[in-house]
């Protein structure tokens, strides 16, 4: 569903999504990286587990949210791919929040 | 830690950098926070990269894009603390020692800062869209598709269509034309008789005639290029089981469906208030924008003493504009530090309003161009409104017509507004159809408080923040 414009300049590097390896440039954020090789659902609506994807790519709509590194709910849309990084779905936890 | 400064910048768009770079030229101490990478906030998001490593895409993201570079060079070129990758996650109501406390998160740690001034500036969003189908993957923004062609030069595969209205979707087409991509279909939702209307603004909008000359070239543009063209449509849904494969729409009296693999939505921008409603700063309903923005004096100081905004987030006008609002909130806390003169601000700050009067000339024009969707408030029972809880647009009524007063009281019975996203993503749906149901002015009606943290914040870091 997607992919890239012909592009030299930029590095190639190497990052894991779900334990697969999967090749990116250098310069990508993590949503980039992964809508081009292919990957469009992020995650699961918390209530009737429906499936979900990038929606905003400018940090708005949570719907990119991953494990980066260990880290839980990261706005993949916002950071930028490095080697090696370890990124995963994750089970979709509804935000305790202090309001109500 | 807690650092002390005189002031804190939330946004590296046009306004945060021109508003830094004012503060820095007259040596004030200021911190610039913003949640991307690299500055150029929504319209020169990634700049300085495709400047230097892409220098070819420049040809297709069109010059009003490259022109970005400059306002990026001379924010570069002072000695401003620019912290990319920050979320600002908390910024306290009260005052301590005449400084105001604020959080943010920066690679999985939180950092405090105290701050004698704040300016927000945060930018817009796009509209939330509530129509059946939204939430399925490979529905997307327009916003989102230029960015991935800004961030990553990535771009949709098979199948496109753009369905909605504004200056912005004719520019990604413009765009994505230039880039030879495809596109299968543009469904424009711009309502009938919009021209017509237009015209009485046209001679304030001759102020600034490059506006005018830019938006007819991307009209020609458009009737040239032999995509599929579908005109005043309405009634949008999206199907799609797994992932969103068609939609269907009417347009000038009939009904059409058409395949899809990627849809991108857009029916303009609205101020991000999320900084400004943490604050309880106050807000007024924008009639023509449909939308909230906050209530400011003349130099962007808004009704919590020592809280600017500047920007898209203090009211839909532009890039151009947006320098300007930057540097006239920089002159007045230059000024309030002391730094310079009242009179010396006084001559700046006018000056700078009539160069923003002159570019603000197409804005009436633009506005009736390609007027706010009237049906949000009118989205069908069954539609998804908020997408974090899945609440329908039907379950909303129903509490209103139990006697629900407010977003505050929906956000306790229905969580609308308690996900991750906080409320971003269904505010002005729940508003606009609160303010319908109850036959209320929008600005009554209001819209929902917001806590900290506006990000998801994990308990680690929590913890790590107490720990100092
Ligand atoms: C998706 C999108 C695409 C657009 N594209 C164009 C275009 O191509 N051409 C055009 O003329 N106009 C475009 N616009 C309109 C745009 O609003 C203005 O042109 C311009 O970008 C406004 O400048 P600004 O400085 O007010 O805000 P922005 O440029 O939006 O900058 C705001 C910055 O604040 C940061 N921020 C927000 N909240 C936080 C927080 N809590 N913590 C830290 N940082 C934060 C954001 O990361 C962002 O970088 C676009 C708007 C959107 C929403
Ligand atoms: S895609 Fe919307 S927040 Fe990342």
């Amino acid at each position: 569903m997607f992919n890239r414009l012909p592009n030299i300049i930029r590095k190639p590097i190497i990052f894991y999504f779900d334990n697969e390896p999967i090749e990116a440039l250098e310069g990508d954020t993590i949503a980039s990286a992964l809508l081009s090789a292919g990957v469009v659902e992020f995650r699961k609506s918390a209530l009737s587990h429906n499936k979900r994807g990038p929606y905003c790519l400018m940090g708005t709509c949570f719907e990119c949210l991953l494990e980066v590194d260990g880290v839980t709910q990261q706005q993949t849309c916002l950071i930028e791919v490095k080697n090696n990084m370890r990124v995963c779905r994750e089970e979709t936890k509804r935000l305790i929040t202090n309001d109500g | 830690m807690t650092v002390d400064v005189d002031v804190v910048v939330i946004g590296a768009g046009p306004a945060g950098m021109s508003c830094s770079r004012v503060l820095a030229q007259h040596n004030v101490n200021v911190v610039v926070l913003d949640e991307q990478n690299a500055p150029g906030g929504q319209i020169y998001k990634n700049i300085e990269g495709v400047t230097e490593k892409r220098p070819a895409d420049l040809d297709f993201l069109g010059k009003s894009y490259a022109e970005g570079i400059e306002i990026a060079n001379r924010f570069r070129a002072e000695d401003i603390d620019y912290r990319p990758g920050s979320s600002v996650w908390q910024i306290s109501s009260s005052v301590v020692g005449k400084r105001r406390e604020l959080i943010y998160s920066a690679g999985g740690k939180s950092h405090k800062l105290m701050a004698k001034y704040i300016v927000l500036a945060t930018g817009a969003i796009e509209r939330p869209i509530p129509v059946p189908g939204w939430t399925l993957p490979g529905v997307m923004t327009a916003g989102a598709l230029q960015s991935l062609l800004k961030t990553s030069a990535v771009y949709p595969t098979g199948k496109l269509v753009i369905a909605g209205s504004g200056p912005l979707t004719l520019q990604l087409i413009s765009q994505l034309m230039d880039a030879n991509i495809e596109i299968a279909a543009f469904v424009d939702t711009t309502p009938a008789g919009s021209l017509f209307r237009a015209v009485f603004h046209l001679p304030r909008a001759l102020l600034a005639p490059e506006y005018l000359k830019r938006g007819w070239h991307l009209v020609r543009k458009l009737k040239k290029s032999g995509i599929k063209m579908y005109s005043v449509a309405s009634n949008l849904e999206i199907f799609g089981d797994q992932k969103a494969t068609g939609l269907s729409f009417t347009s000038r009296g009939s009904r059409y469906g058409i395949e899809a693999d990627v849809i991108a939505l857009h029916e303009g921008v609205i101020p991000n208030t999320q900084t400004g409603r943490l604050l309880n700063i106050e807000h007024q309903w924008d009639n023509s924008q449909n939308a909230f923005r906050p209530v400011l004096d003349g130099s962007g100081e808004t009704s919590v003493a020592g809280v600017f905004a500047a920007g898209d987030n203090a009211g839909i006008l532009g890039a151009k504009s947006a320098v300007l609002s930057g540097e006239i909130a920089g002159y007045a806390i230059v000024e309030k530090l002391g730094f310079i003169k009242e009179s010396a601000r006084d001559l700046i700050i006018e000056e700078a309003k009539l160069r923003r009067f002159i570019e603000n000339g197409v804005r009436p024009m633009l506005e009736a161009l390609y007027p706010a969707p009237d049906w949000i408030a009118s989205a069908d029972n069954e539609t998804i409104i908020c997408r974090c809880e899945e609440v329908l647009a039907g379950d909303l009524r129903k509490i209103v017509a139990d006697g629900c007063a407010g977003p505050n009281q929906a956000k306790a019975f229905l969580r609308c507004g308690m996900g991750t996203c906080q409320g971003r993503m269904c505010a002005s749906t729940v508003t606009e159809i609160i303010a319908k149901e109850l036959k209320r002015p929008a600005n009554m009606v209001g819209s929902y408080n917001i806590r900290p943290p506006i990000k998801p914040i994990s308990l680690g870091e929590l913890a790590s923040l107490n720990e100092g």
